[in-house]
C-alpha cells in the first residue's frame, strides 16, 4: 500500500484542487456530514440496545405464562395449554455440540494456518488461502443438504465404529447409534468453522517477527522446532480468541444443524444417538407451527443463546485485546 | 557435542540431526499437510455433490416457473419466485445498510478518534459482528411483525439481513479508510478543503475499490442467510414481486422447504437451488477477489 | 573449537535475481573477518550462504562450494539444520525471544540439542553469559523476560544464546547498528576476546569497526544497480586500510563513496 502513496497523493491533490473551486458552503456541510456519520453510529448503538430491550419485552409474556421451570425443564411444550418448557436441554445440546465442534477444528485449522504459512511454496500461499475461504463462503443451508443426505448416511457407520471400540468412554456410549445425533451436528459444525479459525490463525502467524524465526534456525532448530520456540508462544492468545469466535459462530449456527438432527427429548451425554436439539435448531424447526405463546418462548430461547454467543465473543474480544497491550 | 564425543575417524559435524528430532520434525510435517486434506475433503464434497446432484433440474423450467400448485413429489417447478425474492431481499437490505455503515465507519475513523463514544460503537460492532442470524430474524420478529405489526413480507427479511450485514461492512469500510494515508489528507486539509470535502474527494475514492470488494463480500455472506428468513418472509410457494407485501420466496428458504420433503423430485429441485444460491455466492466472491487483485496490480 | 572455512567459486541467486558472484576465499580460524561494502554490495547475502540461512528466503539457491575444514555446506548429505547448529549467528538488530525468560534465552539452543537436567543448563547458562559479558548485569534476574534488557544487553544476550552451543564459526551481521556507542564498544570488546576460541566473521557498515576489530578485511561491491555482488579484495585489516591494493577499495574507505 506504500508504493501506490506517491502515484495517489497527486490524484488527490488535483482532486483536492477541484473541490477547493467548487467550495461554497465549506462549513455548513462540514456540520451535515459530520452530524450524519455520527447519527449512523448512534442508530448502531439504538439497533443493539433495541435487540436486548425487543427480545425481553416479547420473551416475558411467554415467560408468565410458563408453568415449569424456564432454566431446568428439559421439555419444549409452549404450545400446550399450560405452556410449559425450559431451556435446560436446548442450552445443553447447543453448548456440548458447539465445543465437540470446537475440540475436532481447532487442531486442523492451526495446522492448516501452519501448512499454509510456513510449509507451502510461498507462491501458493494465497490461493490455498483462498480455497480454505471457500469453505467459509458455502452457506449453512448447503452445508445442512449435504450433511442432511450424505454424511448422516456416512456417519452411521462412523457412529457404530466409535461405539464398539469407545463405547468405555461415556460420551460414545449408550445404544442405537446412528447418524442423525449431536456428534453428526458437531462434524457439520466443525467444518463451517474450520475457515475463521484458520483464518485468524494466519493473521497471527503472520505477525510472528521474521527476527524471532530467524533466531530459531539460526540456532539450529527444524522447522517445527522454529515453530515451537518462536511461533506458538508468541501466537497463543491469538489462536486462543480465534477459537473462541469460532465457537460463538459455532453455538449460533442454525439451520445445519436444525436439518442434521432428528429431535428427541432429554438431556443424554451419548452424543452418537439419534437426536438431541440446540436452541436455534428448535427455533427454526418449531417456529411455524408456534402459537403466540410458543413465539414468545422462541424469543426468550434467542435471548438466552444471545447471552451466551455475547458472553464467548467478549471474552475473546477480551483477550485480543489484552494481547495487543503486551505485545 | 555429539560430534565431539563420537569416536572414529573423523567425525562428521554436518552430516545429520539426531533421527528423534528429524522424525519429529517429519511427523509434524505430515500432519500439516494431512490438516489441509482434511479440510479438503469437506470442501470437494460438497462441491461435487452440489454439482453432481445440481445439474439434474438445471432447466429452462427451474428458472422461470415457481412452485405454485406444485406438490413434493410432482416434478416439474422452479425457483422463479425465490430467486426474484432473494434478489429484492438482498438489494433492499444492501441499500439500507451500506450508506449506514459507511457512515459509521467514517465516523469513526475520520471523526471519533480516541472519543469515547468511538470506542462504544466499535465495541458493540464487535459484538453485532457475534450475533447468531436467528437473533436477528429474532429481533425482527419481535419489532417489525409483533410490535408494530406488520405482516411477513420479503422487507422484513431485508430488515433482518440488514442487521448482519452492517458490522461486517462497518469493518470492511473502517480497515480500508485506515489504509488511506494521513499525507492525503493533509494535503487536502493543507489546500483549505473542509473536511466533508477531504473525505468524499479524496478519502472514499482512495479507498473505493476496497470497500466494494468488502461490501461484494458481505452481500455474499447474507444471501446464504436461511434462518432469519424463515422467522420474517415466511414460506410462500407463488410468485410475489412485491417485497413490501405478503410472504415472498428465498432461494435458502426455497432449499429448506424443499429439503424437507423426501420426495425425489423436491430433494432434486434442493440441489438445483443449492446450486444456483451457490453460483451467486461464488461469483460474488470471485469477482470481489479479482477488485481486490486488480487494485494490488495497479498500485506496483 | 574453530574451524577455517574455503569458499570457491561462489554464486548466489534469489530466483532469478544473481544477488552474488564468483567468490573465493579464505576465511581463517580463531581470527576476525571484516565483510565491507556499500549497501546492496551482498555482503549480508554472502555471510547467509556460509551458514545456509539465505534458504529461509523462497526461490534462493546456491552455485559453488564451501567447505568447512573438509566438510562442504552444500554436500548432498548434509543437513542445513546442522550446519547451523555448528555455525552460529548474531542479527543486525537484537532478536530475544520475547516470550522466554534470560534463562530459556540461552538455553534454547542446548534444549534443542537434547541437554537435559537442570545442572548442566545452569553451568552452561552462566559460563555462556559470563562468555558474553552479561552475567555480572543479569545474575540476579534470570527468570526475568529477555526483552526487558536494554539493547546492548539484548544483543550481548543474543550472543551468548549463539555461544552457548559452542559453534565453531559465529557469523555477525551488523551486531553494532541498532546499538548506542558504549553498548557497541561491549560488543566489540566482546568480539576480541572471542577470538580466541571461535571463528568469527562480522558484516559491518561501519569502516572504523572494521578496522578496530578485524584481523582481515573483504571489502566487496557492486558495478551498478541489479548486477551481482563481488568480491573486490580481500587482506590484513592494516594493509586494506593503509595500502590496498585496488582503487574501488581505497574509493570506499577514504568515503569517496557508499
Amino acid at each position: 500500500m506504500t508504493s501506490d502513496t506517491g502515484v495517489e497523493s497527486s490524484v488527490a491533490a488535483t482532486s483536492a484542487g477541484a473541490a477547493q473551486r467548487r467550495m461554497s458552503t465549506g462549513r455548513a456541510g462540514d456540520k451535515i456530514f459530520a452530524n450524519g456519520a455520527l447519527g449512523s453510529g448512534v442508530l448502531l448503538l439504538a439497533i443493539m440496545a433495541a435487540i436486548a430491550v425487543f427480545l425481553i419485552w416479547k420473551a416475558i409474556p411467554a415467560l408468565q405464562a410458563n408453568e415449569a421451570n424456564f432454566v431446568t425443564d428439559q421439555e419444549w411444550n409452549p404450545n400446550a395449554a399450560p405452556p410449559t418448557f425450559g431451556i435446560a436441554q436446548l442450552a445443553f445440546g447447543t453448548v456440548i455440540s458447539s465445543f465437540l465442534a470446537l475440540i475436532m477444528a481447532t487442531p486442523v485449522a492451526i495446522g492448516i494456518a501452519l501448512f499454509i504459512t510456513y510449509y507451502a511454496p510461498k507462491r501458493l500461499a494465497s490461493g490455498l488461502g483462498y480455497i480454505v475461504d471457500l469453505l467459509a463462503a458455502v452457506p449453512s443451508i448447503v452445508y445442512g443438504l449435504w450433511g442432511l443426505t450424505f454424511l448422516v448416511t456416512k456417519m452411521d457407520d462412523v457412529a457404530v465404529f466409535l461405539n464398539d471400540y469407545f463405547g468405555w468412554i461415556p460420551l460414545f456410549g449408550g445404544d442405537s447409534v446412528g447418524g442423525r445425533s449431536i456428534f453428526t451436528a458437531s462434524v457439520v459444525l466443525a467444518i463451517m468453522i474450520l475457515p475463521i479459525i484458520s483464518s485468524i490463525s494466519r493473521e497471527v502467524f503472520a505477525q510472528v517477527p521474521t527476527a524471532n524465526i530467524e533466531a530459531a534456525l539460526a540456532l539450529g532448530a527444524t522447522r517445527w522446532e522454529m515453530i515451537r520456540m518462536a511461533v506458538l508462544p508468541f501466537g497463543r492468545s491469538g489462536m486462543i480468541s480465534a477459537s473462541m469466535l469460532g465457537l460463538g459462530r459455532a453455538l449460533g449456527e442454525t439451520i445445519a444443524v436444525a436439518m442434521v438432527l432428528s429431535t428427541a427429548a432429554g438431556i443424554s451425554i451419548h452424543v452418537l444417538k439419534d437426536g438431541g436439539n440446540t436452541i436455534a435448531g428448535n427455533i427454526a424447526n418449531s417456529f411455524a407451527e408456534a402459537s403466540e405463546t410458543g413465539r414468545g418462548a422462541l424469543i426468550a430461547s434467542g435471548l438466552v443463546l444471545f447471552l451466551i454467543t455475547l458472553i464467548v465473543n467478549m471474552g475473546a474480544r477480551a483477550i485480543v485485546a489484552r494481547r495487543k497491550e503486551f505485545v | 557435542m555429539s560430534a565431539k564425543t563420537a569416536p572414529g575417524p573423523a567425525p562428521s559435524l554436518l552430516g545429520s540431526i539426531s533421527p528423534g528430532r528429524k522424525i519429529k520434525d517429519k511427523v509434524v510435517q505430515g500432519l500439516v499437510y494431512l490438516a489441509f486434506v482434511i479440510a479438503m475433503i469437506p470442501l470437494v464434497s460438497v462441491l461435487w455433490m452440489v454439482i453432481t446432484r445440481g445439474v439434474a433440474r438445471l432447466d429452462m423450467t427451474f428458472f422461470t416457473k415457481s412452485m405454485n400448485g406444485v406438490a413434493g413429489r410432482d416434478a416439474g417447478g422452479g425457483a422463479y419466485h425465490a430467486i426474484i425474492g432473494t434478489l429484492e431481499q438482498v438489494a433492499i437490505s444492501t441499500v439500507i445498510a451500506v450508506p449506514l455503515a459507511i457512515l459509521t465507519a467514517i465516523y469513526l475513523v475520520e471523526y471519533g478518534r480516541d472519543k469515547r463514544l468511538a470506542r462504544v460503537i466499535s465495541f458493540f460492532v464487535d459484538v453485532m459482528t457475534g450475533i447468531p442470524s436467528i437473533v436477528a430474524g429474532l429481533f425482527i420478529l419481535a419489532l417489525w411483525l409483533l410490535t408494530f405489526g406488520f405482516s411477513f413480507s420479503g422487507f422484513a427479511g431485508s430488515l433482518a439481513l440488514t442487521i448482519l450485514m452492517l458490522p461486517t461492512v462497518v469493518r470492511a469500510t473502517e480497515e480500508m479508510l485506515k489504509l488511506v494515508p494521513n499525507d492525503l489528507r493533509e494535503a487536502s486539509y493543507a489546500l483549505g478543503v473542509p473536511r466533508w470535502r477531504t473525505v468524499c474527494f479524496v478519502v472514499l475514492p482512495t479507498a473505493f475499490t476496497g470497500i466494494v470488494t468488502g461490501v461484494m463480500l458481505a452481500v455474499a455472506r447474507v444471501m446464504g442467510e436461511t434462518a432469519p428468513l424463515l422467522l420474517t418472509i415466511f414460506v410462500t410457494k407463488a410468485i410475489n414481486n412485491n417485497p413490501f407485501e405478503g410472504p415472498q420466496g428465498a432461494l435458502p428458504t426455497f432449499i429448506w422447504d424443499q429439503a424437507s420433503d423426501p420426495n425425489t423430485n423436491a430433494i432434486d429441485r434442493a440441489w438445483t437451488g443449492a446450486l444456483t444460491l451457490i453460483a451467486i455466492i461464488m461469483l460474488l466472491n470471485l469477482a470481489a477477489r479479482m477488485i481486490t487483485r486488480r487494485r494490488k496490480i495497479a498500485s506496483r | 573449537m574453530a574451524k577455517r572455512i574455503e569458499v570457491s567459486g561462489l554464486h548466489a541467486y534469489y530466483g532469478q535475481v544473481h544477488a552474488i558472484e564468483d567468490i573465493s576465499m579464505t576465511i581463517e580460524p580463531r581470527s576476525v573477518t571484516a565483510f565491507i561494502g556499500p549497501s546492496g554490495c551482498g555482503k549480508s547475502t554472502f555471510l547467509r550462504t556460509l551458514n545456509r540461512m539465505h534458504e529461509v528466503i523462497d526461490g534462493a539457491r546456491v552455485e559453488g562450494k564451501v567447505m568447512l575444514d573438509t566438510e562442504d555446506l552444500y554436500g548432498s548429505s548434509v543437513d542445513p539444520v546442522a550446519v547451523r547448529r555448528v555455525i552460529g549467528m548474531v542479527f543486525q538488530r537484537p532478536n530475544p525471544f520475547p516470550t522466554m525468560s534470560i534463562y530459556d534465552n540461552v538455553a534454547a539452543g542446548l534444549k534443542l540439542n537434547g541437554v537435559r537436567g537442570k545442572g548442566k543448563l545452569d553451568e552452561v547458562v552462566e559460563r555462556s553469559l559470563r562468555g558474553a559479558n552479561l552475567w555480572n548485569e543479569v545474575k540476579d534476574r534470570l527468570s526475568r523476560p529477555g526483552a526487558g534488557l536494554s539493547g546492548g544487553q539484548q544483543q550481548r544476550l543474543c550472543i551468548a544464546r549463539a555461544i552457548a552451543v559452542e559453534p565453531q564459526v559465529l557469523l555477525m551481521d551488523e551486531p553494532c547498528s541498532a546499538l548506542d556507542p558504549i553498548s557497541t564498544l561491549a560488543v566489540e570488546d566482546l568480539v576480541a576476546e572471542l577470538k580466541s576460541q571461535y571463528t568469527i566473521v562480522i558484516v559491518t557498515h561501519n569502516m572504523q569497526q572494521a578496522a578496530r576489530v578485524s584481523d582481515r578485511t573483504a571489502f566487496f561491491n557492486i558495478a551498478g544497480t541489479g548486477k551481482p555482488g563481488k568480491l573486490i579484495e580481500m587482506d590484513e585489516t592494516s594493509k586494506i586500510f593503509t595500502n590496498p591494493t585496488e582503487k574501488a577499495t581505497e574509493d570506499y574507505i577514504t568515503g569517496r563513496f557508499g
